[in-house]
C-alpha cells in the first residue's frame, strides 16, 4: 500500500522527497518551483496561440477585452438558512450592503430532494440553508425581488430539475418574464459523484435530468446559466489544482457530448455553459489554473466540438474562496486567508465572487461576519487598483509557465479518462474517487508532518479565550416549517397532485424534458420530495460505493 | 518473546445525511496504515444499521463522521442504542465541526469528540491504542 502510494505521488503530483538535502518547493498540489523563472522558461512562447489578447481566442487572459473596467465581478455571497422569510431577509441586507447577486443556500433534506417531514429530515431543517418544499417557499424566498434586474443563482443539484421548475413557476406566477431572468443553477450531478455526494438516481439518469434543464432553459430562459459545471466542491474533497482542473473540464465535456446527442445544436446551449472553482491558498498556482480554463476549453469547445460562436468558447466562472482552507482556531485568520484568495481569484479573471465568513468552520454566516466577508471583496475592487487592467500577470515568466505546466497535467487526465472508457466508465471504476482519496491523504500527511505550516494550527498556536458569537438556528425553524408543510398537505387539492405525478411519471418513462411535467406540479403543489420519489420509481436510486 | 496483540477493530461511519466524506476517508486510511482493521459503513446510514454492523463486526471502536450540527441529536441516540444492545464497551469516537458537546460523549468510558480538522492521525491512533479495550479472559 505505502509503494503504491509513494508511485502515485511521484507519477501524479511530484512533491519534494521528504528527506532532500536542498530547498525544494512545491505548490500545495505538489507541482515543483524553481528558485526563479526567467525567458529560457518561456522558449518557444507563442503570445497569439497560447495567450491571445484578453477578450480574444483562447481567452487565456480573460473572457472580455475590458474585464474589470468594463465591468467588475459580481459580488455574491452564498446565503441561506432556517426558513424562506429568514434567508429573504438575509437576502434584502446583503443586497443593501451592496452585494450585486443573489446565491441560494439550500438545506441538507432539500439538497438530498426530501421534504422537511421526512424522517430522515429531524434535526436538519434550516440547518445547514433554506428549507425549500413547495412553490409556496419559493415564492417566500424571493419575494420583494426584483428576478428581471436581479441575478440568482441556486445551489442545488439531485433534484436542481423540480427546483428549476418551481422557481420558474413562481416567477410567472409574479409576473416574470422567462426571457429576462438571469442566474444559474448549479446542477451539476457528475461532480457529486466524483466528490460531494448529493445525488439520488444512478449516474446516466442523472445526467439525463441535467441536460433536461440545459435544454429547457436554451429554448425558454436564454439568459440563463442551466449548469454551473464545479471543481469548487472536487477541491474540497482533496483534490489538487490540476485534479480540480481536470475533473471540472472532462464533466463539461460530457454535458456537451449529452447535449449534442440528444440533438441540440452546439451554439444553441454551449454559451450558457458557466463553471464554478475553488480560489485557495496557493496564489499563483490558482491564477495559473483559471488562465489554463480559459484557453483548455476554448479549444475543446472550437477544435473538437466545432463551435462557431466566439460565446461558445468563452469560459466564464464564479469563484469561491477555500472553504477547507479555514481553521477553527484563531478564526478572525481567516479573514486574512479569504482576502489572498479573493485576488488570486480576481487576478485570475472570475466573472462573480463569493468570499468565505470568518466563522464557517463554526457555524453558518453571522451578519457581522458576512458583511466583512463582502468588504474585503468591495476593498479589492475599489482600493486596490487591481482591476484597472486585464490580466495583470500576463506574461509573468512564473505565471506563463505554471499555466502551460497545468494544461499539460489536465490534458494527461484527459487521456486516462478516455483509455478508461470515458466519463461514466472512468466513475464506475472509481477512478475519480481514488485519485481525490488518495491527493486527500497525501495533503493530510504533509500537514501531519509539518511540512506544510498552517498558521494557528500547526504553528504560532495561541492558548485562545475563544468563542466569537456565532448563527444560532433556533429548534424552532424546523417546528414551523412542519406546521406549514401538514397545513398545506390538508389543503390542496389530492386529485391534483395524484394527477400531475403521474404525469410526471409518464413523461420520465418515454424520455420526455421532465420540466413541463414540473412546472405544472409546482403549481398544485407538489412537494420536491413527492416529485423525486415519482422519478425514483422510474430511474431507481444509487447506493454510493463504500470504496475509500 | 511477546505475542503480537491482534490488531483492534474500527468500524467508521456517515450517519445521517450528511455526505462529506474526506475526512472519514483520510482517517480510514490512516488507522489502516497504522495497523487497525479498518471497516468503512458508507453514507447515509442509520443509528440501526450502524449498531447492527458494531454486532456483526465485532468492533473495538465505532468512530462515526458528522459535520452538520447533527451530532447533537444523533449521538445521543447512538450512545442510547450502543447501551440497549449491550455494546457499552464498544469505544466511540465522533468527528465534528460545529459547536457543542453531546450528551452522554463525556461520560466515563472511552469516549473521545474530535472538532474539526487537523487532527494528527498520530493523536488518533494513540488514543484508540492508550485506551484499547482489555482483553477478554
Amino acid at each position: 500500500m505505502k509503494a503504491a502510494l509513494t508511485e502515485h505521488l511521484t507519477r501524479n503530483s511530484p512533491r519534494a522527497a521528504p528527506n532532500s538535502a536542498d530547498d525544494s518547493r512545491t505548490t500545495i498540489s505538489g507541482v515543483p518551483i524553481a528558485p526563479q523563472y526567467g525567458p529560457a522558461d518561456l522558449a518557444g512562447f507563442d503570445y497569439a496561440g497560447e495567450l491571445g489578447d484578453p477578450g480574444l481566442y483562447p481567452f487565456t487572459r480573460g473572457v472580455h477585452a475590458s474585464m474589470y473596467r468594463g465591468r467588475l465581478w459580481t459580488m455574491r455571497q452564498f446565503a441561506g438558512f432556517g426558513r424562506p422569510q429568514e434567508t429573504n431577509a438575509r437576502f434584502r441586507f446583503l443586497l443593501e450592503q451592496g452585494q450585486t447577486g443573489l446565491s441560494t443556500a439550500f438545506d441538507l433534506p432539500t439538497l438530498m430532494g426530501l421534504d422537511s417531514d421526512d424522517p430522515r429530515s429531524l434535526g436538519e431543517v434550516g440547518r445547514l440553508g433554506v428549507a425549500v418544499d413547495t412553490i409556496d417557499d419559493m415564492l417566500t424566498l424571493y419575494d420583494g425581488i426584483d428576478l428581471e434586474s436581479v441575478s440568482v443563482s441556486m445551489t442545488i443539484n439531485a433534484p436542481a430539475f423540480v427546483v428549476m421548475a418551481y422557481y420558474l413557476a413562481a416567477a410567472r406566477q409574479r409576473g416574470f418574464d422567462w426571457k429576462k431572468l438571469r442566474g444559474t443553477i448549479q446542477n451539476d450531478t457528475l461532480k457529486e459523484f466524483h466528490a460531494q455526494n448529493e445525488f439520488v438516481f444512478p449516474p446516466e439518469p442523472s445526467v439525463r435530468l441535467a441536460v433536461d434543464v440545459i435544454e429547457f432553459c436554451a429554448k425558454h430562459v436564454p439568459q440563463w446559466n442551466p449548469v454551473s459545471i464545479s471543481g469548487y466542491h472536487i477541491r474540497e474533497a482533496g483534490s489538487t489544482a490540476a485534479q480540480e482542473l481536470a475533473f471540472t473540464l472532462a464533466d463539461g465535456c460530457h454535458y456537451v457530448e449529452q447535449g449534442l446527442e440528444r440533438g441540440l445544436a452546439i451554439d444553441q446551449f454551449a454559451p450558457r455553459l458557466s463553471f464554478f472553482f475553488n480560489a485557495h491558498n496557493d496564489f499563483f498556482e490558482e491564477i495559473a489554473k483559471y488562465r489554463a480554463a480559459r484557453a483548455l476549453w476554448a479549444e475543446l469547445m472550437r477544435d473538437q466540438y466545432g463551435a462557431r460562436q466566439e460565446n461558445s468558447w468563452k469560459l466564464r466562472f464564479h469563484a469561491q474562496t477555500a472553504g477547507c482552507a479555514l481553521q477553527a482556531q484563531q478564526p478572525e485568520v481567516n479573514l486574512i486567508r479569504v482576502s489572498y484568495q479573493a485576488l488570486a481569484a480576481v487576478l485570475g479573471g472570475c466573472q462573480s465572487l463569493h468570499t468565505n465568513s470568518m466563522d464557517e468552520t463554526l457555524a453558518l454566516p453571522s451578519e457581522h461576519a458576512v458583511t466583512l466577508a463582502l468588504r474585503t471583496q468591495q476593498v479589492l475592487a475599489h482600493e486596490t487598483g487591481v482591476v484597472n487592467t486585464a490580466d495583470p500577470l500576463g506574461g509573468s515568466y512564473f505565471v506563463e509557465t505554471l499555466t502551460r505546466q497545468m494544461k499539460q497535467a489536465a490534458q494527461d487526465y484527459f487521456r486516462q479518462i478516455a483509455d478508461r472508457g470515458g466519463m461514466i466508465a472512468a466513475i464506475q471504476q472509481g477512478f475519480f474517487r481514488r485519485e481525490i482519496a488518495e491527493a486527500a491523504y497525501a495533503d493530510q500527511q504533509e500537514v501531519d508532518a509539518g511540512r506544510r505550516k498552517i498558521v494557528g494550527v500547526n504553528c504560532f498556536q495561541q492558548e485562545e479565550d475563544n468563542t466569537i458569537p456565532t448563527l444560532q438556528i433556533d429548534e424552532s425553524v424546523e417546528q414551523h416549517q412542519l406546521l406549514e408543510l401538514r397545513a398545506l398537505k390538508k389543503r390542496r387539492g389530492r386529485d391534483a397532485v395524484e394527477s400531475a405525478l403521474t404525469r410526471l411519471q409518464q413523461d420520465a418513462e418515454r424520455g420526455e424534458n421532465v420540466l413541463p411535467a414540473l412546472l405544472d406540479a409546482a403549481d398544485v403543489r407538489v412537494t420536491v420530495q413527492e416529485a423525486m420519489d415519482a422519478l425514483a420509481k422510474v430511474f431507481g436510486r444509487f447506493q454510493p460505493m463504500a470504496g475509500w | 518473546m511477546t505475542l503480537e496483540k491482534p490488531s483492534q477493530r474500527v468500524l467508521l461511519a456517515k450517519v445521517g445525511l450528511d455526505g462529506h466524506d474526506r475526512g472519514i476517508k483520510v482517517v480510514a486510511r490512516g488507522l489502516r496504515n497504522a495497523g487497525f482493521h479498518v471497516i468503512y459503513s458508507g453514507l447515509w446510514q442509520s443509528i440501526d444499521a450502524v449498531v447492527q454492523a458494531v454486532r456483526d463486526e465485532d468492533v473495538d471502536w465505532i468512530g462515526v463522521s458528522m459535520l452538520n450540527g447533527a451530532h447533537m441529536t444523533l449521538v445521543p441516540q447512538l450512545l442510547e442504542a450502543l447501551k440497549k444492545q449491550k455494546l457499552e464497551h464498544v469505544g466511540v469516537l465522533v468527528g465534528e465541526s460545529c459547536a457543542g458537546r453531546p450528551a452522554g460523549i463525556d461520560s466515563p468510558g472511552r469516549r473521545r469528540l474530535l472538532r474539526s480538522r487537523n487532527h494528527a492521525i498520530d493523536a488518533i491512533t494513540g488514543f484508540l491504542n492508550t485506551h484499547a479495550a482489555a482483553p477478554v479472559a
